[in-house]
């Protein structure tokens, strides 16, 4: 079992978060491994462990590959990536692709898959269900469109046919906007996980101390024989003409209650006319 | 106004969500509009969209290796993707748009990527400018406002629910079914099963209401006081994903969950966790009712009442029948 994973490196939640010259601002430090991809990660362990419990491979056999597309600094992301105990982590930089859109995020991706897979065949590329700077959810749909592959996404639950199973079909389980799904496909396939598939674990110490030096693979866009018109903002299809913040909201009101505070509530809604 | 021709996804055609109706008030303001179904709307809602002024209604009979493709499959994002990318080929439209929803962003992906067309998830706000389409989003947990202009011939954006006010059109007209082929691929995906949810609340769906009530640790699993409220005020239920974790209630807001952005978001015993407040910080006013005077939610709401949830909503909600009658 030899599966990709693609995470991104993406602005902290919880530091302030904005743009500057319409590119989202990324301070040095304040980034980390969109959490989403956590999960992807997750997935990816457990599948090459369970194979390995059940004898299905050898004990070292499998492999989890994290893949990222960013500057210098997405380094961080696969620093977590190693802590949580992958095998292999490849970034994806390249002055040409600053200012990908989806698509070209997609392309490069796809691109970075392909080459992998003339290594050795890959049997399945696993996302986040979203980055949590631009909430698009939409990269893995359009991966899996750009690979030709079959596309799972949002599982909440993952099973996969045994190794040695006449066809390896992986099974989804997702409960998306009030339906709930169980869809199926044989691999090689693209499966995106939601923050409701699993807890990811914590990094343990000699991962911690292993990831600081293990080595990054850094591949460019010539690597990858990638055509410049997909990718970078000269193959994006949107172009950002304006980012501005939001003005602050006023003070809040604020009422402390001592046997009142219902009606303080209700009177806010009427007196307001949002009722 | 240009000739532009607009294509409103229109997904059951059993109904007409509100969050449809605001995707035609949308669309009209950028061309002709039409709409795109995978089966036969029904009578209520032909005069619906009638009264939108739309003309015509594209519905796809849809076929794959000469077999007719029918059931559940029909709302699979592969299905309705090829079926919008078929529609904008026979009518040469301009512009696709969907309400956003984790299905119709798979959709419009897929779409998009067949047609070659630029796309714009989430818009709040969809509008042209010089000739282009431009799309304005909420990004940042509602702290940005940024616009982005699509460069491609065909835009597919998809629209949040509560980006404008659902107008039906001047003149009403009557709208003609209008049948055409779409041939699907055929898919190594195979839809094993699908349930929908019944919804027997009679409150409005989560992603559309023009009042959301949402309820998380602090209720302690007791939903009884969140419910009340909602229901006094014609709200719909949500929670913290902490609480849809525990089993106390299913949908919950937040990055992860379900993004709202109503009239009035009220938030009881809910801290205001980043993840969450990204899916309701665009919101247009913010109610919070916590027993810790700390809470972050303070921090980004409007009104906060400091008190136990179990005292303070029920309270409000006979507070509100009362004045109402
Ligand atoms: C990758 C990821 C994605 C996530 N996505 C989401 C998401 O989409 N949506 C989401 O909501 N969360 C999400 N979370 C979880 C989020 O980080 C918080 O953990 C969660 O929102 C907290 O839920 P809460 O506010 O109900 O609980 P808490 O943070 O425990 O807050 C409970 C609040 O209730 C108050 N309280 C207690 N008792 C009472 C009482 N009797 N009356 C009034 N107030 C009381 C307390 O003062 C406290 O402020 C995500 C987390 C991760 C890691
Ligand atoms: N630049 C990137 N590098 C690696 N993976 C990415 C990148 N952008 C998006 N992804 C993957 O696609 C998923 C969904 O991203 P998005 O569609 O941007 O919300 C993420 O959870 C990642 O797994």
């Amino acid at each position: 079992m030899r599966i990709v994973v693609t995470a991104k490196y993406v602005p902290d939640i919880n530091t302030e978060r904005g743009f500057q010259d319409c590119r989202v601002v990324r301070n040095a430090g304040e980034g980390t491994l969109n959490e989403l991809d956590e999960n992807a990660i997750e997935a990816a362990l457990r599948l090459v462990e369970a194979e390995r419990e059940s004898g299905g491979v050898g004990p070292d056999d499998g492999e989890v590959i994290v893949v990222t597309m960013a500057g210098t600094d997405g380094d961080v992301a696969l620093r977590k990536a190693f802590q949580l105990g992958v095998d292999r982590g490849i970034r994806v930089s390249d002055d040409a692709l600053a200012g990908s859109d989806y698509f070209g995020t997609a392309a490069v991706l796809a691109a970075a898959v392909r080459k992998l897979g003339s290594e050795e065949p890959v049997d399945l590329v696993v996302t986040g269900m979203a980055a949590l700077d631009g909430l698009g959810s939409v990269v893995p749909t359009l991966l899996g469109a750009e690979l030709g592959l079959p596309t799972l996404n949002l599982a909440k639950k993952v099973e996969l046919a045994p190794a040695g199973s006449p066809a390896r079909m992986l099974t989804i389980t997702r409960e998306i906007d009030d339906v709930t799904e169980h869809l199926s496909a044989p691999l090689p396939a693209v499966l995106s996980v939601t923050d409701a598939a699993n807890q990811p674990r914590f990094p343990g110490f000699k991962l911690i101390m292993a990831a600081r030096t293990k080595e990054i693979e850094v591949w460019s866009s010539a690597d990858l024989g990638l055509d410049s018109a997909v990718a970078g903002a000269a193959g994006a299809r949107t172009e950002t003409l304006s980012a501005a913040p939001r003005p602050e909201r006023a003070e809040p009101e604020i009422v402390t209650d001592k046997g009142e505070g219902g009606v303080a509530l209700a009177d806010f809604l009427i007196r307001n006319d949002l009722v | 106004m240009t000739n532009r021709t607009v294509l409103v996804l229109l997904d059951p055609a059993t109904e007409v969500r509100t969050s449809v109706l605001e995707l035609l008030t949308i669309a009209r303001g950028l061309g002709r509009v039409e709409a795109v179904a995978l089966e036969a709307p029904t009578v209520e809602v032909l005069a619906q969209l009638g009264a939108y002024g739309i003309e015509t209604v594209h519905q796809a009979e849809l076929a794959r290796d000469g077999a007719c493709v029918s059931g559940d499959e029909r709302h699979l994002p592969a299905v309705v993707a090829a079926t919008l990318a078929a529609a904008v080929r026979l009518t040469d439209a301009d512009v696709v748009l969907l309400p956003t929803s984790f299905a119709a962003k798979e959709t419009a992906a897929l779409a998009a990527h067949e047609l070659g067309a630029g796309l714009v998830i989430d818009a709040a706000a969809v509008r042209e400018v010089d000739g282009r389409i431009v799309a304005g989003k909420r990004v940042f947990a509602g702290a940005w406002d940024t616009e982005c202009a699509v460069t491609t011939d065909v835009a597919v954006v998809t629209v949040r629910a509560n980006s404008a006010v659902a107008q039906p059109a001047e003149a009403a007209v009557e709208p003609v079914t209008e049948g055409f082929a779409v041939e699907v691929a055929p898919s190594p995906v195979t839809l094993l099963s699908r349930e929908v949810k019944a919804d027997t609340s009679g409150r409005p769906p989560l992603d559309q209401a023009a009042v959301v009530v949402a309820g998380g640790r602090g209720t302690d699993g007791d939903f009884g006081p969140v419910e009340d409220l909602a229901d006094a005020l014609g709200a719909a239920v949500g929670a913290s994903r902490d609480a849809a974790f525990e089993g106390w209630w299913d949908a919950y807001v937040g990055q992860t969950g379900v993004t709202v952005a109503p009239r009035v978001y009220i938030g009881a015993g809910i801290s205001g966790a980043p993840h969450h407040r990204g899916g309701m910080q665009a919101s247009q006013v913010i109610v919070a009712v916590n027993s810790d005077p700390e809470a972050p939610i303070f921090e980004i709401c409007d009104f906060a009442v400091v008190g136990q949830l179990a005292d303070v909503l029920p309270q409000a909600a006979a507070e509100i029948r009362k004045r109402r009658s």
